[in-house]
């Protein structure tokens, strides 16, 4: 019952905030995300870490299609509850002001869209039926079409256009894969979405390429890997930068989460059959989203493109199927959330002071806001991966996977280091170093009280969990270990001799 | 010859002629009430007839009695009227379905308040467009009520066209459902003469469909030396030396029937069609029509033809997707929002006929996989719905001139008004397919009973449709809800009397609830078993 309320706390408390008047909306709105990022805190407080997979409920949905409403969680699953109910109440906190401002729907339509997209997210990342987790992968798009389309810069409405149309096309993509999994499970017996029988089902290695392709297919679009990462950019650039979080450290999961649980999981033979050309997507994600960021006037777009590389790195991860590199990716996906969502909404407030988010038109903010500057300085390090801030371990554990798998491949991954140190310090040094101009000396203010406690707990688990990772890694672990076994891969013992035996 | 006394099973073939006997007597009322006061009476009567046939079409559903075929086929049902009718599962799901549509046609028709006080139709149907007995009649408030009776007897033709169990009585329900429709496309209050050339394009069009039907009646007898469809099938598998006969009377017959669902290449007369009726009777037409007319599709290819399935599975394939990419395409560059959705119902019927063409004898389904005939016939429910609730919007929306179905009218019309705004978006969310809708699980149903039967090129395609589908739907909605409404005036949306507003409610509820429990729906639908001979 535990994972119903959390994924239903939020659904609910979206309709009562569509229903209560605006006066209240944002209150309201905050008080039920911070009451879901308690249930997720009880989530996390009952979860046993060598469990498996656990607090699960399955009831009987549409009998003639063999559905289940079936929820759970593994260490993957809850990482990405925990990220996403953190997330939500500081995304509300950090755009408090920006949903009235003129022109847009209201901030009674924010809250409630907000809201609604938590919901459906945690229950992707519940599901463990596919046909649930297809039926709320598909709906998180409806609350996301309308905050970008409702909310943000001229020239959203065509950004919204864009983004749903490569979304559902991916969707539909999906379901012509999801379809055929109710033909195959049909064929063996009784049909049947439940995960856990279709990780036992005897999918033939025909079918199961192909369907593979239509999971992947969709999976890279949401994630997104080149080449169908083009809407990327035009959505973080026209949307706020709350719902640049909401869609790039949330939204975006679903992507690499979906290529783990269920590429992995249901087609361990396709997965490593299609592990060269992944791969080779991968690393051409990584090295062009960077060198595109690195060419970037707009703030928002350049953080777009970096989640690109970042993406293309947990994909690599992901496929590199050894311990450290599934290990990686999920620890990946955690910092990568923590530390773009810092990224976004300092940029947001440093958009709301400049009102222009060229990089080219700004200069010298850090001696009119200090704290502001710093702060962004920190998210910026976070995102280049700077030892003692938590990306660093999970880049860390992706390369070590990558250099395992080839030393080509590790080669070409580790550039992520020197072009993401590029586009972030050049980022900075333009925007906030150099001289002030004298109209933004009196204009700019430093960051206010509400606005430092919006980052400050993503600043605080960036350190954090930058010096002390054990309690990813321990959720992580076992769940990586079972999904290996699943795919039937055993690591590599190491070649160079141990010590003891040289002797 | 001998001439035998026909015997009829008047308790199971109630519903049908408490529908025709209602719409007897409404014309009897049309004769012998003054013109002032026949509307309450009529609305009055169509409600009661039809509610009463609905209520004995549940009561025939309750007790099928168990049916043994002639070759050991199962079912529940009789073969009533000398063999000319069957009650059988499916045949009393769609009668059902269709009540409950026509339920909301009458609604339509009924509506006043939009138009200021009188109804959507020509108020003197003979009077020239344009000419001063219009005048008169317009300023004398007149009103045709003929349309409740032609409504009747479109709703029995309807009700008979998917029991006919034979093709004389199919010919017979396929006119009598079709003539009124005619009539009924031709009476628009306003933009007269578009109405009138939809009604001749229509009559004229459907003229020539139920010649080649007729005609291929004529070369299956010749082939069969039936006309039941027990003994086309029976003939069918015993197989006979004029095969081609047989296949061109196939051709022939499918022909008649695809021009009345709509599927390409006969869909030219859906747009005009759509857009030129008065919305009430698209509305109904719409969604009864291609029930009826998918129902008889049905029973003609499964039963009569079933033997025969490997010679017309393929032009169903052709058809399906010639319907699915030519109505995708084409709507997109449409600027009305009629003729969006009558170009979107021909991708329906695309969509549809995927399902159809997934059939599959029952040795080769897993126990608790459900037939194509259950997908198609959930797609119908969920179809309808979305249809009439969709159309029943458009009515609401006007400018000065009446309905305004020019997009740039639409423009804005979130803003101003945000739940019908979201209601038609919603309509659209489901014959888009996305989840949480009844269009994501009947699309899921048809598209996998196709998958089974090893049609997969067809579902590619339906699939790739679908994306182009979603183009123009979202690109409506966006322009409803982030576009600037237009400067020279925006549609307003007019408050309308609960009888408009009530089946716009009743058509959202039920897309709602079929998209996030259609399990209720699915069961009846699977209990309803098999077509019976």
């Amino acid at each position: 019952m535990l994972l119903s309320l959390l994924v239903w706390l939020p659904i609910a408390g979206a309709v009562a905030v569509a229903l209560l008047p605006r006066t209240v909306s944002k209150t309201a709105g905050l008080g039920v995300a911070l009451a879901t990022l308690v249930v997720g805190g009880v989530v996390a407080a009952s979860y046993e870490v060598d469990g498996g997979r656990q607090l699960t409920e399955e009831h009987q949905w549409i009998e003639a299609f063999g559905v289940h409403y079936a929820l759970g969680v593994d260490g993957l699953g809850l990482l990405l509850v925990l990220l996403t109910v953190l997330l939500v109440p500081l995304v509300l906190g950090a755009e408090w002001f920006k949903a009235d401002a003129v022109g847009s729907a209201g901030a009674r339509s924010f809250v409630a869209w907000t809201l609604a997209l938590e919901g459906l997210s945690l229950a992707v990342f519940c599901a463990t039926d596919v046909f649930l987790f297809y039926v709320v992968f598909e709906a998180t798009l409806i609350p996301a079409y309308f905050l970008v389309g409702g909310f943000g810069r001229e020239g959203r409405g065509a950004a919204a256009l864009k983004f749903l149309m490569f979304q559902l096309a991916g969707g539909l993509i999906l379901l012509a894969a999801v379809i055929g999994l109710y033909v195959v499970s049909a064929q063996q017996g009784e049909p049947s979405y439940l995960l856990s029988d279709l990780e036992r089902l005897d999918i033939g290695t025909e079918a199961g390429r192909w369907l593979f392709f239509g999971f992947f297919i969709a999976f890279a679009i949401k994630a997104p890997l080149f080449p169908l990462h083009t809407w990327l950019a035009d959505t973080t650039e026209k949307a706020t930068p709350g719902t640049g979080v909401l869609l790039v450290c949330i939204l975006d999961k679903i992507g690499t989460f979906g290529m783990m649980r269920f590429c992995l999981g249901i087609f361990p033979e396709a997965s490593q059959w299609a592990t060269p050309l992944v791969i080779t997507l991968a690393l051409i994600s990584v090295v062009y989203g960077a060198f595109i960021a690195i060419g970037q006037d707009d703030i928002f777009r350049l953080i777009g493109l970096t989640s690109l590389s970042h993406f293309g790195l947990i994909t690599l991860g992901v496929f590199t199927m050894t311990s450290q590199g599934g290990t990686g990716a999920i620890l990946y996906m955690v910092n990568h959330g923590l530390g773009t969502a810092a990224l976004f909404l300092v940029a947001g407030y440093l958009y709301d002071r400049s009102g222009t988010s060229s990089i080219r038109e700004m200069r010298g903010v850090e001696k009119v806001a200090p704290v502001l500057a710093g702060l962004l300085l920190v998210a910026g390090l976070a995102t280049l991966g700077l030892p003692g801030l938590s990306p660093f371990v999970s880049e860390f554990l992706v390369f070590v996977a990558a250099f395992d798998y080839g030393w080509y491949v590790g080669a070409i991954a580790v550039t992520a280091v020197v072009l993401s140190a590029i586009y972030v310090l050049w980022m900075y040094q333009r925007t906030m170093t150099g001289p002030t101009p004298p109209e933004a000396e009196a204009a700019t203010k430093d960051l206010g009280v509400r606005e430092i406690v919006a980052v400050a707990p993503l600043m605080a688990a960036l350190v954090f969990f930058g010096f002390y990772p054990a309690p990813l890694l321990d959720v992580s672990n076992p769940m990586v270990g079972d999904l290996m076994h699943q795919v039937g891969i055993q690591d590599d013992q190491p070649t160079v001799a141990q010590t003891e035996e040289a002797h | 010859m001998e001439f035998v006394k026909p015997e009829l099973e008047y308790a199971e073939l109630l519903p049908l002629l408490i529908v025709l006997g209602g719409a007897c007597v409404g014309v009897a009322l049309e004769a012998f009430l003054p013109r002032g006061t026949r509307r309450l009476p009529q609305v009055g009567l169509a409600l009661v007839t039809v509610v009463a046939a609905l209520v004995s079409t549940v009561v025939v559903g309750m007790d099928l009695d168990e049916h043994q075929g002639a070759d050991g086929a199962e079912g529940r049902g009789l073969v009533g009227a000398m063999g000319s009718v069957v009650v059988d599962g499916p045949t009393v799901y769609l009668w059902g379905l269709l009540l409950v549509f026509a339920l909301g046609g009458i609604a339509l028709f009924a509506e006043q308040r939009l138009e200021g006080g009188v109804s959507a139709f020509t108020g003197q149907a003979a009077a020239l467009p344009g000419s001063e007995g219009e005048r008169e009649a317009s300023t004398r408030g007149l009103e045709h009520t003929e349309v409740y009776p032609l409504l009747l007897f479109a709703v029995s033709g309807m009700l008979l066209f998917p029991a006919s169990g034979d093709l004389l009585t199919m010919f017979v329900a396929l006119e009598i459902l079709s003539l009124p429709l005619y009539l009924l496309c031709g009476l628009a209050r306003r933009r007269r003469l578009l109405s009138q050339e939809a009604a001749m394009k229509y009559f004229l069009l459907g003229a020539f469909a139920s010649g080649f039907f007729l005609y291929g009646a004529a070369l299956v007898y010749g082939y069969a030396g039936s006309v039941s469809f027990a003994g086309i099938n029976e003939a069918v598998r015993a197989g006979s030396a004029n095969h081609g006969l047989l296949l061109a009377g196939i051709g022939l017959l499918a022909v008649g029937l695809l021009f009345k669902i709509g599927a390409a290449p006969f869909q030219a007369w859906t747009p005009d069609v759509y857009q030129g009726a008065p919305t009430a009777v698209t509305a109904f037409m719409a969604a009864g029509t291609k029930v009826a007319a998918f129902g008889a599709l049905l029973r003609l290819l499964y039963v009569a033809f079933g033997g025969e399935r490997w010679s017309w599975q393929p032009m169903l394939w052709v058809i399906a997707i010639a319907s699915m990419v030519l109505g995708a395409v084409l709507a997109i560059v449409q600027n009305d929002v009629k003729r969006m959705l009558a170009y979107s119902s021909v991708a329906h019927t695309g969509f549809i006929l995927v399902g159809v063409l997934g059939v599959q004898s029952a040795g080769e389904l897993a126990k608790g996989q459900y037939t194509s005939l259950e997908g198609v016939l959930f797609y119908l429910t969920t179809y309808g719905f979305a249809m009439i609730g969709a159309f029943a919007i458009v009515t609401l929306v006007r400018d000065a001139g009446g309905e305004a179905t020019a997009y740039e009218r639409w423009a804005g019309l979130g803003r101003t008004s945000p739940l019908v705004a979201g209601a038609f978006a919603f309509f659209l969310l489901s014959m888009a397919g996305i989840p949480l809708t009844a269009g994501f699980i009947g699309k899921w149903a048809v598209f996998t009973s196709a998958l089974s039967a090893g049609a997969w090129p067809v579902v590619l395609v339906a699939i790739a449709c679908s994306i182009l589908a979603i183009t123009f739907y979202v690109r409506h909605i966006r322009l409803m809800f982030f576009t600037e409404p237009s400067a020279d005036g925006a549609g307003v949306v007019t408050r309308s009397s609960l009888l408009t507003s009530g089946t716009i409610t009743v058509c959202l509820v039920a897309t709602l609830v079929l998209g996030v429990v259609p399990g209720p729906v699915l069961d009846l639908v699977t209990r309803t078993g098999d077509f019976i001979r």
